[in-house]
């Protein structure tokens, strides 16, 4: 039994000023995956990312995120489309002339629906749920810590309650504590909701806790995807260097 | 596989299923929070074993219909209930965020303490030029000569045409206004006076003044709050660069320079654009008006025109640093600093254009 597709990269080739990054790249992640991507860095890992965002238009072959193509003219479709996705970028990317209340008010202010209590209580529970205090909300971004912007920018992600979560590497630079934390919090949220999660990451930990799946980016395409346990056996070089003595943990 | 979230009202009993996620409720919402509302308090029951999803959006909107507290009978599978326990335990008071609210005395002010503030700063970035100087005499191997030289040639060179362009329209235009009224006096040669003194003297510094505080003082600004706000800043400190000698002196002193040659040109071409309409309108030949020219101009008033230059430039790439390094590490301060940085650079030309017209009014005016 297959269940729907969330995301479908077809032939995708990609290249900048000459120098190809992703050639001939085809991936499929169905409904409730939790997928982690894993590459050498510099390997197009964000690249391939900012493709499935629709951020950068591939060179070649298609994109399909909930079976719309992101070629799709239609502009509301477009928009309600984006409104199922939240992503997490890598240096965060917090609007640097917002508090980090209004960060995350700021999607679902965009919405025109809720009321400002509702619109509070949520931002309130997006940021109990990524373990900061309510007071962190007065805080601008250049007053918070590089590990506190990665977990508003994940409050953030989550404001608008996405089916499909996008992280770029959510864990470096947080504390083992806090990871161990973001690994139980996107569980949950994953059983609760049924989310899709592609993620990058280069943390075992967070990798064994979370993947369902694997996927592996190395010589300008996915070389590998499947469940966990079944990529580790891949016979590639990346693959058997990144895991390495390790591969037992992670089963 | 999306349901529309729905809600059956029985008597003493709601029983709400489908899929309660935002996504889902958004088309739907006013309906949805009218039913709920209908049937809130009175109803002791409500059953979600039949809701599929149930996200933290529609979390808040149940429990505030509830008036934050659980429903006596209460059927829920754990999952939603978990999701819901994470609503209520959520402190009962969420601080409001306030939003002080600013009478005018205090408005008033606080922009007098920050106009206090901004001249402290200018007058201290001044001192630190100083000493930066005294260093750099001690010390000449350290002269930024490759910074500066890209400056002049940013701020000076590359202005070149734009302010050629402007100086050669205004030109022309006050010529030709001039030559309409001196004709009906049958004064035509006057325009050599005119023409001479108002562009060498005051239009030439000021026009090239206001030019040059939009394109280079602005760009000065976003440069300096740009590496603020990427910390870049920070990194010529840990390297044990001096900042102020290799971002801020060579800005300040490249504008300097460059002002007074953009001052002597912008005034060359917007002469020579006088002179073309006094030509035509006229039938002022040009070997007369350059003939005329330095007995009616005496040299005192090119003097001043480049003095003026001089320190036009000064005074704009003094403002235009103190903003840039004043910027906060955000957008919006940026945006606002760069706007501050040009708009005073102007006025603070215009006064001391003022002050300039004041100390000089007995020097460089012809005897008739
Ligand atoms: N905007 C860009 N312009 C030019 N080259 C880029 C750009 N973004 C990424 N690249 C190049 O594409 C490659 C992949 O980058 P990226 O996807 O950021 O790698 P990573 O896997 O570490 O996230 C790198 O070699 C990088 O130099
Ligand atoms: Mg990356």
């Amino acid at each position: 039994m297959t269940r729907p597709a969330v995301i479908e990269l077809n032939g995708v080739g990609a290249s900048f000023r000459g120098r190809t990054v992703h050639r001939d790249l085809s991936l499929r992640v169905e409904e409730g995956q939790i997928v982690g991507l894993l590459g050498g860095s510099g390997s197009g890992k964000t690249t391939l990312l900012r493709e499935i965002l629709g951020l950068l238009k591939p060179d070649s072959g298609s994109v399909r995120l909930f079976g719309v193509d992101l070629n799709e003219p239609d502009v509301r479709m477009q928009r309600n489309l984006r409104r199922r996705l939240g992503m997490l970028f890598q240096h965060g990317a917090l609007f640097s002339a917002l508090s980090v209340f209004d960060n995350i008010a700021f999607p679902l202010r965009e919405l025109r629906c809720l009321d400002a209590d509702w619109i509070r209580r949520l931002v309130h529970l997006k940021l109990a749920m990524v373990g900061l205090e309510p007071n962190h909300g007065k805080l601008m971004p250049a007053e918070l810590s590089g590990g506190m912007v990665k977990r508003v920018a994940l409050a953030r992600a989550l404001a608008l309650e996405p089916e499909l979560l996008l992280l770029d590497e959510p864990t470096a630079g947080l504390d083992p504590d806090r990871s161990q934390n973001f690994v139980e919090l996107v569980g949950d949220l994953q059983r609760e909701l049924g989310l899709t999660v592609v993620m990058v990451t280069h943390d075992l930990n967070t990798l064994a806790g979370l993947a369902t799946h694997v996927a592996v980016l190395a010589d300008q395409h996915i070389i590998a995807f499947g469940p966990k346990a079944e990529v580790m056996t891949v016979d590639h070089p990346f693959v058997t260097g990144f895991f390495g003595a390790d591969r037992r943990k992670l089963l | 596989m999306s349901q529309s979230p729905r809600l059956l009202v029985e008597p003493g009993r709601v029983v709400l299923s489908g899929c309660w996620t935002l996504a889902e409720m958004l088309p739907q919402l006013p309906a949805l929070q009218a039913d709920l509302a209908a049937c809130s308090s009175s109803i002791e029951h409500w059953d979600l074993s039949a809701v599929t999803r149930l996200d933290s959006a529609a979390a808040v909107l149940l429990w505030r219909t509830w008036g934050a507290s659980w429903p006596p009978g209460l059927v829920a599978d754990d999952l939603h209930r978990q999701v819901l326990l994470r609503v209520a335990e959520l402190p009962r008071d969420i601080p409001e965020q306030a939003r002080p609210r600013v009478r005018f005395p205090e408005w008033v002010g606080a922009l007098l303490f920050k106009a206090l503030g901004n001249l402290r700063g200018m007058i201290a970035l001044f001192g630190q030029l100083l000493l930066d100087v005294g260093y750099l005499v001690r010390h000449p191997q350290d002269v930024p000569w490759k910074e500066f030289t890209a400056n002049v040639y940013k701020s000076g060179a590359q202005a070149l045409a734009v302010t050629a362009l402007v100086g050669f329209l205004i030109g022309v235009t006050i010529s030709y206004l001039s030559a309409l009224q001196l004709k009906s006096f049958g004064a035509d040669l006057f325009i050599v006076n005119i023409l001479g003194i108002s562009i060498i003297r005051e239009l030439g510094p000021v026009l090239v003044a206001v030019l040059v505080a939009g394109r280079s003082g602005s760009a000065m600004t976003a440069q300096i709050g740009v590496m603020r706000v990427t910390e870049e800043i920070d990194v010529l400190s840990t390297m044990g660069i001096s900042r102020s000698i290799r971002v801020v002196l060579p800005k300040i002193f490249g504008l300097t320079v460059a002002m007074p040659l953009l001052v002597l040109w912008t005034s060359a071409v917007a002469l020579f654009g006088g002179m073309l309409a006094a030509l035509l309108q006229l039938d002022l030949s040009l070997i007369y008006f350059l003939d005329n020219l330095p007995r009616a101009v005496p040299v005192a008033n090119l003097v001043i025109g480049l003095s003026k230059g001089v320190v036009f430039g000064f005074v704009i790439a003094v403002v235009a640093c103190h903003f840039g390094l004043h910027v906060k590490p955000n957008t919006e301060s940026l945006s606002a600093n760069t706007t501050s940085a040009v708009v005073t650079a102007i006025t603070t030309v215009i006064l001391f254009d003022a002050i300039f017209a004041v100390f000089t009014r007995h020097v460089g005016v012809p005897q008739l």
